[in-house]
């Protein structure tokens, strides 16, 4: 193992100590650290509404907070973890941390913009604490209308305005890395030599700058017609609500996608390392990737069956989404069949991605249920979709953000964390997510409607599964959060590449310094150059 | 090894003038065509006529005055992703409106 | 040679100029990809409005200027043509040239801006503003407004695309003047000539959708 860096070149770490090093930087790592610190904001504002949640569903009477509250908080919950969490998570983070370092560059394509987006996050995200200090938003994280924009009493102008804002947030990441993965790759790293977890993001790029768009001028056009008091979406003016569900789930279909993507990406990457295998059917890996993200966009209506939509519409989209899962199966199958005759070691990001692979699978399956016409009038707006939607968007894409917090922190902070706590803490969390969401399933498959904060008492003892499954999740969350602060000072050094894994990022020493590389690096090889049997790749 | 780079967008030497004054004279005529074609009685197919000729002369900028026509492919393909998934999203949501009984 | 004039620009995490102007063009595509599904909506809006009120949209289009609307067209495509004329221009390093033809294409920007305000002014004056001043009591009043509510947005938000572009292209002219671009190093202006013809294309089909409909 070589490193390719000089010795003794600064880190990005060390490059500046000042405020002002770290507001005005347009080093990758750096932005990608500020991310991580805002989004880590978000994510305990939006932990706090959820924990409000379960504690008023504990019983089956309304007795902690009334109905407007209720609303206004599941509708922070949903706002806040969709656009301020779950969407920048992986790919503000680690995408903007390792995708230059993986392909080889010295920094993404516009520096500037990167930073720009983190800018605009951070204003859009003022606009939601100025929302929830004025009073919140009661209209769900859907905005649906004509409830929005006709009898919503709620501050809905300055929310939609802070979700338009950090829409192009968004739009210039994933403009960033498309002409970065064109352009910037290093000398020998073909196409078919990048890691899945460089494809999986150049995916998910395509997806935010596509999609991205349509929601932003729909909720203009939410907040037009709020002002105005005329717009296509009012029904008074022979305008139709239902257009506006196309045009808001045209965007947020996919916008799942963009959450579940990055974390297909992490995944090929850490079970690869910890089986000592190549990923199996790389190409394939690849195909699906594009296949998941293209077809994506075609399955919207599958949110609509019941909306009065036409059935024949319904019929094509109910379709449309059963092929979406043949690829998201072929990534199931090829990581299962990497992890065959595989040295498998159980480190703490490997058992973060193996719990994906699970709760992926459960997620996608129930899916597969929603997605079929006659089944969807019975289990639609019932718990059961609530339950199927975490379990892709906690259980996928919140297990792979630890997964990945676990396999590069190292690499981020040159630190290694205690094992035996990470790995408690990774069991943890699985537990507690299935403790808090399975429950959900048979609340919904029975009958329990989601959004109230009342219900019969028979849903009870379900309930109060789910609510203490919550605090087991919420001990799993705050688990890392204590061992890898202790790390930051007490944490072993990590060296260049702890779990003897292939990749560019693992030839520069943890942390990386400020350009990446002393040299530009050469690329001779395909990805995943592992051997089964040994501890080290290359 | 960059594939944007075999085709750049701005050759180095100058192109002659003349196709961009011929394409100006051109896009002009078609403006023409179309202003009046919507006052012929075609019924449904003024707008298929308006939309087919705008979207004629909309490739035509796109060509010549964008360069495209002597662009790579990739920037080609970055040119009409956009277009492709607008008709995706007119296309499905239209096939819900016209189905409704 | 490539670095004359552009250290301000020069970014040393590519490998030479040419993959920064090709990055920066990519880019821009990309960037114009975004905004196709940003109109998008709009249009997508438009269809289905008036798939659904077909004969109100025939109403409407009645009482939009087809003189004025087919006079800005033409300004507008002729702004194209010196775009590209001032973006060739610069290729070669003509700063002078390339400043005048930029200064004339802001100037037709504007004059489609003065076009486009009178006809404004006209609808309000005919009380045809959808929320604001609407007095239109003819036969599929609902949908009349509906077409206006489009008419506006639309044409509002291409107008302030032409704003921003004629800032830009302000902007660009000085440079250009004082001698910042060069046949090595154009790269912003081709960028403004990217987003100036993207304008230009999304009018090209605003046109026939509010000026041409029910003219037979």
């Amino acid at each position: 193992m070589t490193t390719i860096a000089a010795e003794g070149a600064p880190s990005y770490i060390s490059a500046g100590y000042t405020l002002r090093s770290w507001l005005t930087t347009r080093d990758h790592k750096r932005i990608a650290l500020l991310y991580g610190v805002s989004i880590l904001f978000f994510f305990l504002v939006a932990a706090a509404a959820a924990a409000m949640i379960r504690l008023e569903l504990l019983t089956p009477a309304g007795d902690l907070v009334d109905d407007d509250t209720y609303n206004k908080l599941f509708t922070v919950h949903g706002v806040v973890m969709v656009w301020f969490f779950l969407i920048p998570s992986i790919p503000s983070t680690f995408g903007n941390f390792l995708i230059p370092l993986m392909i080889g560059a010295k920094d993404v394509a516009f520096p500037r913009l990167n930073l720009a987006s983190w800018y605009i996050y951070t204003l859009g995200g003022l606009f939601v604490v100025v929302t929830l200090i004025a009073g919140g938003v009661d209209t769900g994280w859907t905005f649906y209308t004509p409830y929005t924009t006709m009898f919503s009493n709620s501050h809905v102008i300055l929310a939609v305005t802070g979700v338009f804002i950090v829409g192009f947030s968004s739009i210039f990441t994933g403009l960033n890395f498309i002409v970065t993965v064109h352009q910037m790759r290093a000398p020998g790293m073909t196409w078919f030599r990048l890691p899945l977890f460089v494809w999986a993001h150049y995916a998910t790029s395509l997806v935010m700058v596509l999609a991205t768009p349509v929601l932003a001028m729909t909720l203009a056009l939410i907040a037009i017609e709020r002002l105005l008091g005329v717009g296509i979406f009012d029904p008074a003016l022979g305008g139709d609500p239902l257009l506006f569900q196309h045009l808001f789930w045209f965007y947020s279909h996919p916008a799942v996608y963009i959450m579940i993507l990055p974390a297909m990406g992490v995944v090929s990457e850490v079970i690869t390392c910890f089986s000592r295998k190549p990923v199996f059917g790389y190409q394939f890996m690849v195909y699906s990737l594009l296949a998941i993200a293209a077809v994506g966009f075609m399955v919207w209506g599958h949110h609509m069956f019941v909306s009065g939509q036409s059935m024949y519409a319904g019929m094509v989209f109910s379709l449309l989404s059963f092929l979406v899962a043949i690829p998201s199966a072929i990534k199931v199958f090829n990581w299962t069949a990497t992890l065959y005759k595989g040295s498998v070691r159980f480190d703490a990001p490997m058992l973060y991605a193996l719990g994906f692979i699970g709760l992926f699978m459960m997620g996608g399956i129930t899916g597969i249920w929603l997605a079929a016409l006659a089944a969807d009038v019975h289990l639609t707006d019932t718990y059961f979709v609530v339950a199927h939607f975490h379990y892709i968007m906690v259980g996928g894409a919140v297990m792979a953000f630890f997964s990945a917090l676990h396999f590069w922190w190292p690499k981020v902070t040159g630190r290694l964390y205690p094992d035996g706590w990470a790995r408690a803490g990774a069991i943890v969390m699985f537990v507690g997510f299935n403790l808090t969401f399975f429950p959900q399933y048979i609340a919904g498959y029975l009958g329990m409607p989601r959004r109230y904060h009342v219900y019969p008492p028979e849903f009870q003892v379900l309930n109060v599964l789910s609510s203490g499954g919550a605090v087991v999740l919420g001990v799993g969350y705050l688990l890392p959060l204590l061992y890898l602060w202790w790390s930051l000072r007490r944490g072993r050094l990590a060296g260049a590449n702890p779990w003897g894994a292939t990749g560019l990022e693992w030839q520069t020493p943890s942390p990386p310094p400020t350009y990446n590389f002393a040299s530009a690096p050469r690329v001779e090889g395909p990805p995943y150059a592992y051997q089964a049997g040994g501890t080290d790749g290359r | 090894m960059n594939e944007l780079q075999q085709a750049d967008a701005v050759p180095a030497k100058a192109p002659p003038t003349g196709r961009y004054w011929l394409m100006w004279l051109v896009l002009l005529a078609l403006q023409l065509v179309n202003l009046g074609s919507s006052y012929l009685p075609l019924g449904a197919f003024n707008v298929v006529v308006n939309v087919g000729i705008s979207i004629v002369k909309a490739l035509l900028v796109m060509a010549v005055f964008m360069h495209l026509s002597s662009a790579s492919p990739v920037m080609r393909l970055a040119a009409g992703v956009g277009f492709f998934f607008l008709a995706v999203l007119i296309g499905l949501s239209l096939g819900d409106y016209m189905t409704r009984p | 040679m490539a670095a004359e004039g552009t250290s301000a620009m020069a970014a040393s995490h590519f490998a030479d100029a040419e993959q920064r102007e090709t990055a920066a063009t990519f880019g821009m595509w990309i960037f114009l990809a975004t905004e196709v599904l940003f109109f998008g909506v709009l249009f997508a809006g438009y269809t289905v409005s008036r798939v659904q009120h077909a004969e109100a949209f025939i109403l409407a289009g009645r009482h939009t200027d087809v003189l004025l609307g087919s006079i800005n067209t033409a300004v507008l495509l002729t702004s194209s043509l010196t775009m590209a004329l001032a973006v060739r221009a610069g290729s070669v390093g003509w700063r002078r040239s390339c400043a005048a033809w930029l200064v004339l294409t802001a100037v037709l920007g504007v004059a489609f801006l003065a076009i486009k305000g009178y006809e404004w002014h006209e609808d309000w004056l005919q009380g045809l503003v959808p929320g604001l001043r609407f007095a239109y009591s003819g036969p599929d009043a609902p949908g009349v407004e509906l077409f206006f509510f489009l008419y506006f947005v639309m044409t509002g938000l291409h107008a302030l695309h032409l704003t921003i572009g004629i800032l830009v292209i302000a902007v660009m002219a000085l440079l250009a003047a004082r001698g910042r671009f060069s046949a090595a190093y154009h790269t912003p202006i081709v960028l403004t000539g990217l987003y100036w013809h993207f304008i230009d294309v999304v009018w090209i089909f605003l046109y026939p959708l509010f000026y041409l409909v029910s003219r037979s």
